[in-house]
């Protein structure tokens, strides 16, 4: 699911914590110091409370697939069929990925499934947070 | 702030609807406007605010050739026209303009001069969702589906049966681009797009326009069409990122913006006579009824399946076939408005008797965001 030609991020200075973790390897979420709410996508304070004082922390990395569809259509970077997912994290936040080392089909992709977080390099600057389902 | 006291003057589409590469995107605008304000005997002169969506207002003022003293620039997908409406109507109670026009128009099949809509890689859009491989609507729109089947029960047939029906509304209507009627197999036969969406669960892609003229319901008794009044409005937004959807069984905008427009007409849902939801995708309707209360959650499939909504059904919705059959450049939003209007002044194709009340409701972007405008053509 790595091949060239997929669309890639471009970090701001309010996301670039988010993109150094899955270079090294972390899903990093942010936590409200003030309210203690775990959220998603980044950004320097809490959507729920509006206080600056929030921390960085690494997560569990473990997920359950929340929702997703199978792409039948062609998409730079992507052989179709192949599933834009959902899965929700342990911490609480949803975000999109890909499921990987896994048939993109409706019978091997089950709603609830647990799945864990896998890096993939895109290029020098760029990993992606995928997802697998879960090994135990 | 019950708006009944402002009123719509005048309704109208491009005078060609589906594919029109002899048009930019802006004629479109002005194709559609120049067609309203002839139906109601206005010129550039007497129309004082100017409100559109992706095009700016600016741009529309001069090529209309409009001096406005009020503008609205809203730009927040498909429903931008119900809160345009829903603006302009609080604008003409606040004295702030006296005939409002709003416009349309979108090259979305033939796109000329219609930029091409990119999702910049900075944005939380291109960092968190574009990298992982949408491709517009029909791949965003349709993922929140699958958790809703399996919450509710619903299944592949029944998200099927919302095209079917709307088909049979769309095959009365000589301007639909869609005509012949179809059966659950062709839906659940046709191309696979995003599974469990096929193509013809997803909207057409066409070239139109349309536009709307507002003034207070007292003026209005002075044009020589039939006013249709403003009861109730409403509008919300809740997140550019579909995967950011609080519910993905529900949207937020629209639970927002559907009780205040119910609020502020006081009216109930059994005083609804025809209804218009947004469908961009098969599911929309079925969103759009439980969200909007007028079914508990998880039975608006069924209650669609069971032609609840269908000719000679008891809640006529989409009645000129909708985004699946009808028409749909991209903004829907319009051509739902367009819709009520007609069936309030009891000349739609598909005119549902004696209809009093019509509630049309739209979405934007990818449950983005809403708006909720009730119409009525009983004066104050």
């Amino acid at each position: 699911m790595s091949e060239p030609g997929r669309a890639l991020p471009q970090p701001t200075p309010e996301t670039q914590h988010f993109w150094d973790g899955t270079q090294a390897g972390e899903l990093r979420l942010q936590r409200c110091d003030a309210c203690a709410k775990v959220y998603f996508p980044p950004r320097p304070f809490c959507p729920a409370c509006a206080s600056r004082t929030v921390s960085v922390f690494k997560a569990s990395g473990k997920a359950r697939l929340y929702s997703y569809v199978i792409h039948h259509r062609p998409v730079p970077g992507f052989t179709p069929p192949y599933a834009i997912a959902v899965v929700e994290l342990e911490e609480g936040p949803r975000m999109m990925t890909n499921i990987v080392e896994c048939p993109q089909t409706p019978e091997a992709l089950q709603l609830d499934m647990p799945v864990e977080v896998v890096f993939a390099p895109q290029n020098d600057t760029i990993t992606l947070p995928l997802f697998r389902p879960a090994k135990g | 702030m019950p708006h009944n006291t402002v009123a719509v003057v005048g309704a109208a589409e491009t005078t060609k609807l589906g594919v029109v590469p002899d048009m930019s995107q802006i004629q479109l605008h002005a194709d559609a406007a120049l067609n309203a304000m002839a139906e109601c005997g206005l010129k550039p002169k007497d129309i004082d605010g100017i409100a559109t969506a992706v095009e700016t207002p600016v741009q529309l003022a001069h090529y209309l050739g409009l001096t406005p003293t009020w503008v609205d620039g809203t730009s927040v997908g498909g429903c931008s026209f119900m809160i345009h409406v829903r603006h302009a109507a609080a604008a003409i109670e606040a004295g702030l303009a006296k005939t409002i026009l709003i416009t349309h128009g979108e090259s979305g099949r033939s796109r000329v001069g219609n930029p091409p809509r990119s999702v910049h890689p900075a944005s939380l859009n291109g960092q968190f969702e574009q990298p992982f491989g949408p491709m517009g609507p029909p791949s965003l729109f349709t993922i929140p589906v699958l958790r809703y089947m399996k919450t509710y029960g619903v299944t592949e047939e029944q998200i099927a049966q919302v095209a079917v029906v709307q088909r049979e509304w769309a095959s009365k209507n000589p301007r639909a681009t869609f005509r012949n009627l179809i059966t659950t197999e062709d839906v659940l036969n046709s191309r696979m797009i995003a599974w469990p969406f096929r193509l013809l669960m997803c909207c057409l892609v066409t070239d139109g326009g349309g536009a709307l003229i507002l003034t207070s319901a007292e003026r209005a008794r002075d044009f020589p069409t039939r006013p249709v009044y403003i009861l109730g409005t409403g509008e919300s937004v809740e997140t550019p990122m579909v995967s950011q959807m609080e519910d993905f069984t529900s949207s937020r905008a629209f639970r927002v913006a559907g009780p205040t427009a119910f609020k502020e007409a006081g009216i109930t849902h059994k005083d609804v006579d025809h209804l218009m939801i947004y469908d961009a995708f098969a599911h929309l309707p079925i969103y759009g009824l439980e969200d909007l209360g007028f079914l508990p959650r998880g039975e608006a499939a069924s209650f669609i399946a069971g032609r609840n909504t269908a000719p000679g059904g008891k809640l006529p919705m989409n009645t000129n076939g909708g985004g699946l059959s009808y028409m749909h450049s991209g903004m829907y939003g319009m051509y739902a408005l367009q819709e009520s209007v007609r069936q309030m002044r009891g000349v739609a194709p598909a005119q549902v008797p004696r209809a009093k009340i019509s509630v049309c409701h739209g979405v934007g972007g990818m449950f983005a965001a809403s708006g909720t405008i009730i119409f009525s053509n009983q004066a104050p």
